[in-house]
C-alpha cells in the first residue's frame, strides 16, 4: 500500500457526482457510503450500512426498473469481491444505464486495513470484462475521472465498470441516514411512487 | 424401483432413455423431467397467472427442475424479466433495488439456496420489503440424496429466524390459493413471505433410472 500517485477517495466521488442530475447512486457499506454522503445528501442516494456483497445487485434491480435513469454503484474492493458473481449477472443482463465504480484501496479499511485480494492478484477490471462488461477500465488520474463523469448520464452505452486505485487513508466518517425504510421510501418518493 | 413411488402422473410420458443435452435447465443435476406439453403440470401455470395479476416484473432465479416450467413461462413473457443469478443472495438484493425503483419481483430458488441468502435477508426487515420467494423443496418426502437433507430440514426455520413468513403447498390443488395469499401479504402488507413448494408436490427425483 505504498504506491505513489494514488487518488484521494472523497475527491474522486465528488468529481463523479458533481453533475449527477437525476442519477440514483448506490453506496456500498463502509467508506463508500460515507464518501457519497460527504459529496452531499440527496433524495436519490441509496446508502448501504450492511448487506455486504449486495451493492451491485441493488443497482441492477434499480437499473432494470428505471431504464431511463442513470444508476451508479460506488463501492469498495472488499464489498465488490464478496459479490463478485454479480458482475456475471450484470454481464448477462447488460443494462445500458448502470455504471459500477470500485474505489480500490486494496484493503479492508473499516476493519483495520487487512489486505484484500486486489492487493496481490485479483484484477477487477479483467474480471468485469471477462464477465461480459466490455466497457471496463482502470482510472488513475483525476483528469480521467473528470473525463469519465459525463458518461454516467448515457443510459444506453452501459453497463460500465471502472476501478479507481485510491489511497488507503481512513478518513473521518461522514455519517449518512441509516434507516433503511427512510432511505428507500425517499428514493421511491423522488421517483414519484407513493407509500402503500 | 422404490423411487418410482413418487413419480407423478404428469411425468408418465417422460422418456427413460432419451437425452436432451441442449436443454439448459437440465444442467442442474437433479432435473426431474423435461417440460413438454404432454407432461406439464397445471400448478406452475397457475403461479405464472398470479404473478402476472400482481404485476410482477423482475423474476430472479437460480434454476431448479421444480421451477423449470415456470421459468420457461417467465422467460417467454414480455411483461417479466427473468434474471439468472450466480447465487441466490443476489436475488434478495436485486429485489430491494427493484422495490426502490418501483417494480415488484419474486425470487425463485430451491431449498438449498435459502442458506445462501441468510445475511442478505436482513434487507427484508431493514426496508420492510414486499419480498416474495417461491422455494422448491429438496431433502424431504422420499429424498434419495442425503446431501440435500440438512438444508432442506432447516429451510423453514431459517426463514422464520430471518423474519420471513413461511407458507407451504404440498398438493397441486392448494398451490393457487397458497401463492395468492403469499403474494397478497407480501405486496399489499409488505410482509416478507416464502412459499415452500413441497417435494411431495413436485415429486422426488428418481436417481435410479
Amino acid at each position: 500500500m505504498s504506491k505513489a500517485n494514488l487518488l484521494e477517495r472523497r475527491s474522486v466521488v465528488a468529481s463523479l457526482l458533481a453533475e449527477r442530475k437525476d442519477a440514483i447512486v448506490v453506496g456500498g457499506l463502509g467508506a463508500s457510503t460515507y464518501d457519497i454522503a460527504a459529496a452531499g445528501d440527496h433524495d436519490r442516494n441509496f446508502y448501504l450500512w450492511g448487506a455486504m456483497g449486495g451493492a451491485v445487485m441493488i443497482g441492477l434491480g434499480l437499473a432494470l426498473a428505471q431504464p431511463k435513469l442513470p444508476v451508479v454503484v460506488i463501492t469498495g474492493d472488499g464489498e465488490m469481491l464478496m459479490g463478485i458473481g454479480s458482475l456475471a449477472t450484470v454481464g448477462l443482463q447488460k443494462p445500458g444505464n448502470l455504471t459500477i465504480i470500485v474505489l480500490d484501496n486494496e484493503c479492508y479499511g473499516e476493519t483495520g486495513g487487512q489486505a484484500s485480494h486486489t492487493a496481490a492478484a485479483a484484477d477487477l477490471v479483467g474480471i468485469a470484462r471477462a464477465c461480459g462488461i466490455a466497457e471496463a477500465r482502470a482510472m488513475t488520474t483525476m483528469a480521467e475521472i473528470e473525463a469519465f463523469s459525463p458518461s454516467l448520464q448515457d443510459v444506453s452505452a452501459g453497463p460500465r465498470f471502472a476501478s479507481v486505485k485510491i489511497d488507503a487513508a481512513n478518513l473521518e466518517r461522514a455519517l449518512s441516514n441509516r434507516d433503511g425504510t427512510f432511505i428507500v421510501n425517499r428514493i421511491r418518493g423522488a421517483l414519484g411512487f407513493r407509500p402503500i | 424401483m422404490p423411487f418410482s413411488l413418487f413419480r407423478k402422473p404428469w411425468l408418465a410420458l417422460q422418456s427413460r432413455t432419451e437425452m436432451h443435452p441442449v436443454n439448459r435447465l437440465e444442467m442442474k443435476m437433479h432435473a426431474r423431467a423435461d417440460v413438454t406439453a404432454e407432461n406439464a403440470a397445471s400448478w406452475p401455470e397457475e403461479i405464472f397467472a398470479i404473478l402476472q395479476r400482481f404485476d410482477v416484473r423482475q423474476v430472479p432465479y437460480v434454476p431448479d427442475a421444480g421451477h423449470s416450467q415456470l421459468i420457461e413461462r417467465v422467460l417467454g413473457a414480455s411483461s417479466m424479466r427473468g434474471i439468472a443469478l450466480t447465487t441466490e443472495e443476489e436475488g434478495v438484493a436485486l429485489l430491494a433495488g427493484a422495490w426502490a425503483g418501483g417494480q415488484r419481483g419474486v425470487l425463485l430458488m430451491q431449498s438449498s439456496g435459502v442458506g445462501n441468502c441468510v445475511n442478505m435477508l436482513s434487507l427484508t426487515q431493514i426496508f420492510r420489503l414486499p419480498f416474495l420467494t417461491l422455494v422448491t423443496m429438496r431433502g424431504e418426502w422420499g429424498e434419495f440424496n442425503p446431501w440435500q437433507v440438512p438444508m432442506g430440514s432447516s429451510t423453514a426455520a431459517v426463514f422464520e429466524l430471518s423474519g420471513v413468513k413461511v407458507l407451504r403447498a404440498s398438493h397441486p390443488e392448494e398451490v393457487r390459493e397458497v401463492v395468492e395469499a403469499a403474494a397478497g401479504q407480501a405486496y399489499n402488507a409488505c410482509t416478507p413471505t416464502a412459499v415452500l413448494l413441497s417435494q411431495r408436490l413436485i415429486g422426488a427425483k428418481d436417481f435410479t433410472k
